[in-house]
């Protein structure tokens, strides 16, 4: 496959595509004897050879459960484990490893938030604010939590260009709001959203505030301690990580007074009969047996992700969404759904009078992956009046002549799709 | 089990249709032309009768939604549909072409093979995205609503 990309980044910072790319062994993949354009990275990115090879050697050199293990093998896999913890702290920048605490994926993050500090400080009357632009991670487990309690949930309105309409915000968030929990980048619409800013005002009210981080620590440096953030949410599959890691950050002065979140091993200190002391945070609220090879192989994730040139990458992803936007726009019938100024390389689209489930069909006949339908966000669409999108999101290791197929391919669907 | 021999003939032209229909996909060569093919029947598919187009005859699959209709003559039992997804429409369509026509006995007794045998399933059996299954278990429901007389079916 050709590959193009911006002449501007090749040139600036010898931003080296062609390498990048042989590091993905998934891209050089075909679908129905084409060559794979995968262009579905909101849903999971590819894992680079250093992310499987990180899985293979410790299944294959040193597995071990670890922590309670006097052994070689236990000893040698929880030093692994344990210096992710580090890694993950410097990567956002968390003032302690203390405050990393490992989950299954972003929506357990969440959850965890809700069943502890829910729990423990939301009651009756209580209202939690989110956006009408939140992931069903982000929404159902505050319903569940408002039911319960008897608590109300607030919703911050979505402009027609697919930002937060702040002002709303400001008269949304009052004396009986107790907590925030807001996406930082649309996994539908790409808008990154000025989180900062939202936190601003909620602490200014002594009001805590959780990060949804999912779609944004690939394409976004995040910096918990200057964010200020009380909790940040991710998953590692999303950031070029196994599947089934994630993590919650949160401060440690806000984690130490939560309850435990689920009964186990590993969060205990003591247990008796009579009574269970339990285990300082981040142990606390890691119950079981984790999910050591994937903790591990998300280290590498993060490992690759800090040697390379991020701003390069960075600029690659906005050259390939001003491409695609462009070519896009161009197309009659077609419009873009999210066109919020300093977007992620995320494009959501529908096509006038076609379902998007049939057009997602004929680009997978091509080789195509891209996503379909309302992407976990339902009240985003019926927000903009729309059973679903087509969304086509792209990451560093994509290619301008990826995104020419792409829109090739789609008038190609619609003039199929059309024809009576 | 005692079918009558109208059942087992029944049957058997199920399964005919059934051979006529991987036949014609034996003809092409990838899953692009099937998917072209399934695109250009579900285009031929006649309209529903917009009266049936509402919420008690809808299926709801993830991404797509199905409106199905059913009515009986002579004992046999006839299915109209119409969907949002011209795809999925095209999967009605031959769905339609095998058990519209057929004795309710024949319809809840059909296996369906063909789905596989035109390598159909590998394509949306993972996928939540489309409502094939649903539509032939309203199906089904239909038919077994009809043998049991408490039936919709007018």
């Amino acid at each position: 496959m050709r590959v193009l990309t911006d002449p501007a980044v090749t040139k600036i910072s010898g931003f080296d595509l062609e390498r990048i790319r042989k590091d993905f062994p998934v891209l050089s993949e075909t679908a129905y004897g084409k060559p794979l354009v995968y262009l579905d990275n909101a849903a999971t990115t590819q894992k680079p050879r250093s992310v499987i090879e990180a899985l293979n050697e410790y299944y294959s050199g040193y597995n071990a459960n670890i922590h309670r293990g006097v052994h070689y093998l236990s000893q040698k896999a929880g030093e692994a484990y344990d210096r992710v913890r580090v890694l993950v702290k410097d990567f956002i920048h968390a003032a302690s490893e203390r405050e990393i605490i490992f989950t299954r994926g972003t929506t357990e993050s969440i959850n965890l938030v809700a069943a502890t500090f829910g729990r423990k400080y939301i009651s009756a009357g209580d209202e939690i604010i989110i956006s009408g632009m939140e992931h069903h991670s982000n929404i159902v487990p505050w319903q569940l939590l408002c039911e319960e309690k008897g608590a109300v949930l607030k919703v911050i309105p979505v402009l027609d260009n697919g930002e937060l309409d702040l002002a709303s915000f400001q008269k949304l968030i009052g004396d009986k709001t107790c907590l925030v929990s807001v996406v930082h980048t649309s996994n539908t619409l790409g808008t990154v959203n000025p989180v900062k800013e939202i936190i601003r005002i909620a602490h200014s009210r002594k009001i805590k505030v959780l990060v949804d981080a999912a779609q944004a620590m690939i394409h976004s440096t995040i910096d918990v301690q200057d964010l200020d953030c009380d909790f940040l949410a991710f998953s590692g599959h999303k950031m070029l990580g196994p599947t089934g890691t994630g993590v919650l950050y949160g401060k440690a002065g806000i984690l130490e007074k939560l309850p435990p979140y689920q009964g186990g091993g590993e969060m205990i200190e003591s247990v008796s009969f009579d009574k269970t002391t339990f285990a300082d945070i981040p142990v606390r609220f890691e119950a079981g047996t984790p999910s050591i090879a994937d903790v591990i192989g998300m280290g590498s994730a993060i490992g690759y992700l800090s040697t390379m040139d991020r701003k390069a990458a960075g600029m690659h992803e906005k050259f390939l969404l001003k491409e695609a936007t462009a070519a896009l726009e161009e197309i009659p019938g077609v419009r873009i759904i999210g066109n919020s100024p300093g977007k992620a390389s995320v494009v959501s689209f529908v096509v006038d009078g076609l379902n998007a489930l049939d057009i997602g069909m004929y680009l997978d006949t091509r080789g195509i992956a891209v996503r379909t339908g309302h992407h976990c966000t339902e009240p985003l669409m019926n927000r903009f009046g729309i059973p679903g999108t087509v969304r086509a999101s792209f990451l560093f290791y994509n290619t301008g002549e990826e995104v020419r197929q792409l829109t090739e391919s789609l008038k190609m669907a619609i003039q199929l799709l059309t024809k009576k | 089990m005692n079918h009558s021999t109208d059942n087992v003939l029944t049957m058997q032209a199920i399964s005919e249709i059934e051979r006529e229909i991987i036949e014609e996909f034996d003809l092409f060569e990838d899953w692009g032309q099937k998917y072209e093919y399934i695109i250009e029947i579900g285009q031929r598919l006649p309209e529903l009768d917009a009266a049936f187009r509402s919420d008690s005859y809808r299926i709801k699959g993830c991404q797509s939604s199905v409106w199905l209709n059913c009515h009986h003559r002579d004992g046999k039992l006839f299915f109209d549909a119409d969907s949002d997804s011209t795809f999925v429409k095209g999967e009605i369509a031959l769905l339609i072409r095998v058990l519209s026509g057929q004795a309710a006995d024949a319809i809840i007794g059909a296996d369906l093979a063909f789905i596989d045998a035109i390598g159909l399933r590998q394509h949306i059996a993972v996928s939540r995205a489309n409502g094939l299954a649903s539509m032939i278990k309203q199906m089904k429901l239909y038919a077994v609503g009809y043998k049991s007389g408490e039936s919709h079916v007018r």
